[in-house]
């Protein structure tokens, strides 16, 4: 029998290790010796973390349970690995079963499943069999032709064709070139590349030698985050076991043809996952981006022919030549094909992450794969595309998900992050956040970002203070448009797109701050009051709670909040237990 | 003042001989003063002016430059820090899962905003982008010399309970 206990960030995050070491005492204790305990990546469903598989002797799996914190672990052991049966109550729910079963996966196809630190897992699943067929049987023209056949496009954010790029960098004259890999993941709310890398690097990897092979490349390179220190880890381990293996190094599978990669690990700027940052931070300067052309597949590092991709991109690539291009783009629709990895977060009932064919309309990702919104609130938003993206509004959510359908809205599919809110979500307060994360992660290069946004900023900021002027819209407005036009690289030209489509499709909200002093999320704390209804007990505990005294009362009769002292922490409204605190 | 005479004490104790093999490996490799700088970030915690003046006599590379690329990434500090680094997630799950009450429970716990460090030198606050754990959000890291661990689903209360804990743990070892 095999333990296999789920070990990515968020599964550790949810006490993972602690269950782990609780199996570990327990089967000792009861002398079990003929079990062994393994790890996994993320499957996904983050929320049902952590998450233990239970498989028999010959390999199928018996259990999956959820939510498993130490103190489930003895009865598991006591009546399913000693006992020889389930544990039905920790066990998976139908529904969350068929969640993940539902699913079309591609890109996350070994994550969750196979022990990412051992490289024949990834073997035993028909790991390095496509870069074995792409290096042996095929030219690198038929590499790319079978790329362009899949209709891959770009999974970091523009959603550039894949096969063009790659072809690009081949066409280029010289015998020095590199495969570079964005892990940077820069758009805060999207984990899905963290996930590989953690889950399974062995296939970025293997897209890699692949894209390697096809552009004739020398050298890969792996730009990944530093706040990743685990998927860094889990990639060292990948690199040196597919060295050892050959897959990597001198004459790969018996070809003339040598390559290696290594990892870079980045510094901390959203700038570098634009290419010509990324490329100057790669060669230890600061992340400002350049004109183009000259592009990185004619002169990119060390000017040098240069293709990048992102993780989910790379992922992909075995998968398409193995199974070949055309099964892949029998997922999805025309123009954007294959499938695609969407990140759930925010006030979402089952956060994590979901590889669903592109196409599918956004209600059914947020309500049937993402089970709905948190507290059965109702849904106001989707923020796609992180800070370079925009909000959906709910009334849109027919939406197919394609580069194209999400584009007409004013948002991007970018790298998949989907952030959901409620009506709690305050949307200016969302614009406000979105720009001063742009303003801090501005190079400073092009005036438009680096002032403009400082500008836009300071506008937001007064707005969602109470402060905000008659043609404070206008003048936002005015500035989105010319950021857009004034700024070089993609950081800048996107970063007013949170304040242009919260402003087209929640202006009443704007309108109700500047000109009703009222923030209809009741998010915004200067618009806001805290009051005590006559559903109060009087049981004093607001007031022991309240951190400056403004409550007053005394018991077994109604408090009453001291608007002048109040600092509006929300900490009364929270430790209420009659819901007696409302928020005006 | 204080604060000023410690951290001018620390520079004077930093061993640059640890820096050496770094060195010896990248300091003619072009394209290295990111991977230079992490490394020594790692050995001292931060990057002194006195480190960035040895780098800078090591590789050729002009001190401006240096500063130019530790100032320009959010990773690197010029400041000392705590025993403990908590690294808040700021990212846009975080945001709307309530991250700045939470944020605020921890200041207002700590006495201390984003970037500084407690007096007794046990905690250092410092916001970051994402940490990538979105669907626990509000989470943070917290990273020490035993490794780093990551806490999700915050609230402000759990928040302060975690920190209690690694005071009481800190004040034990120190007895």
């Amino acid at each position: 029998m095999k333990i296999v206990i789920g070990q990515g960030s968020c599964g550790i995050a949810s006490g993972a290790k602690k269950t782990e070491l609780e199996f570990r005492r327990v089967l000792e204790e009861r002398n079990v010796t003929d079990v062994s305990i393994d790890k996994t990546g993320c499957i996904g469903t983050c929320y049902l973390e952590p998450i233990v598989d239970v498989y028999n002797g010959e390999g199928i799996l018996e259990a999956r349970y959820v939510n498993v914190q130490p103190e489930f672990v003895a009865d598991i052991v006591e009546e399913h690995i000693i006992g020889g049966k389930v544990k039905e109550e920790y066990r998976i729910s139908d529904e969350d079963a068929a969640i993940l079963a539902e699913q079309n996966r591609i890109v996350l196809r070994n994550c969750g499943l196979i022990n990412p630190e051992r490289i024949d897992e990834y073997i035993n699943v028909h790991g390095y069999e496509a870069a074995r067929k792409a290096l042996t049987e095929m030219t690198p023209e038929e590499v790319i032709e079978e790329i362009k056949i899949s209709g891959l496009r770009g999974r970091g954010g523009a959603g550039f064709p894949t096969w063009f790029k790659w072809n690009a960098a081949r066409q280029s004259e010289g015998t020095v070139k590199y495969i570079v890999c964005n892990a940077d993941e820069g758009d805060p709310g999207a984990f899905m590349d963290r996930s590989v890398l953690e889950g399974d690097p062995n296939s970025l990897l293997e897209g890699m030698i692949i894209g390697g092979y096809a552009m004739g490349a020398c050298e890969g390179i792996i730009y990944v985050r530093a706040e990743y220190p685990l998927a860094i880890a889990r990639l060292e381990i990948a690199l040196s076991q597919a060295r050892e293996r050959g897959f990597l190094g001198r004459n790969i599978f018996g070809t003339d043809w040598d390559f290696d990669i290594r990892i870079k690990a980045g510094a901390g700027a959203f700038v570098c996952g634009e290419e010509t940052a990324l490329i100057a931070s790669l060669e230890g300067q600061r992340g400002m981006p350049r004109l183009k052309p000259p592009f990185p597949a004619q002169k990119g590092y060390w000017q040098k022919p240069t293709n990048i991709n992102n993780v989910e991109t790379y992922a992909n690539v075995a998968w398409i030549i193995l199974n070949g291009g055309a099964a892949f783009a029998s997922y999805g629709t025309e123009k954007s094909k294959g499938t695609k990895v969407f990140a759930l977060a925010g006030k979402i009932k089952k956060g994590g992450l979901v590889e669903v064919p592109m196409g599918i309309p956004l209600k059914d990702v947020i309500f049937e794969t993402g089970g709905g919104i948190k507290k059965d609130k109702s849904c106001k938003a989707v923020q796609m595309g992180g800070p370079s993206g925009g909000c959906i509004p709910a009334e849109l959510f027919d939406t197919p998900v394609t580069y194209e359908d999400i584009n007409k809205t004013g948002a991007i599919v970018g790298s998949g992050g989907m952030i959901v809110m409620d009506e709690n979500t305050c949307m200016v307060d969302m614009a406000r956040y979105f720009l001063d994360f742009t303003r801090k992660e501005s190079c400073g290069k092009c005036n438009y970002c680096r002032i403009g946004t400082k500008r836009m900023l300071e506008i937001l900021e007064r707005i969602t203070e109470g402060n905000g002027r008659d043609g404070d819209i206008e003048l936002l407005e005015e500035l989105a448009l010319k950021v857009r036009e004034g700024a070089m690289c993609g950081l800048g030209q996107t970063a007013p797109n949170p304040v242009l489509t919260t402003l087209r499709y929640f202006r009443n909200e704007y309108e109700d701050h500047i000109y009703n002093h009222k923030c209809t999320a009741k998010s915004c704390k200067a618009l806001i009051s805290f009051e005590i209804t006559d559903k109060c007990k009087g049981c004093t505990l607001c007031a022991r709670q309240c951190p400056v005294n403004a409550i007053k009362g005394s018991v077994k009769e109604q408090h009453k909040i001291d608007a002048d002292i109040c600092i509006k922490c929300g900490k009364c409204a929270e430790s209420c237990k009659f819901s007696a605190i409302e928020v005006k | 003042m204080n604060t000023e005479k410690k951290i001018i004490e620390n520079e004077s104790q930093q061993d640059f001989t640890l820096l050496a093999p770094t060195l010896e490996k990248y300091a003619t490799v072009p394209g290295s003063l990111i991977t230079i700088l992490q490394q020594a970030q790692d050995i001292y915690g931060y990057l002194s002016q006195e480190a960035i003046l040895y780098i800078s006599e090591m590789t050729g590379i002009l001190p401006a430059q240096i500063y130019g690329v530790a100032t320009f990434y959010a990773q690197f500090r010029l400041k000392p820090i705590g025993k403990y680094l908590i690294m808040m997630c700021k990212g846009t799950a975080c945001h709307v899962n309530g991250a700045d009450r939470v944020e605020e429970a921890v200041a207002e716990y700590l006495g201390i905003q984003d970037g500084e460090t407690t007096e007794d030198g046990i905690f250092t606050l410092n916001n970051v982008a994402c940490l990538g754990c979105c669907s626990l959000a509000p989470v943070m890291m917290i990273k020490s010399a035993d490794g780093e661990e990551t806490y999700g689903n915050l609230t402000t209360e759990s928040v302060v309970k975690i920190l209690d804990e690694i005071k009481a743990r800190t004040s034990q070892e120190v007895q």
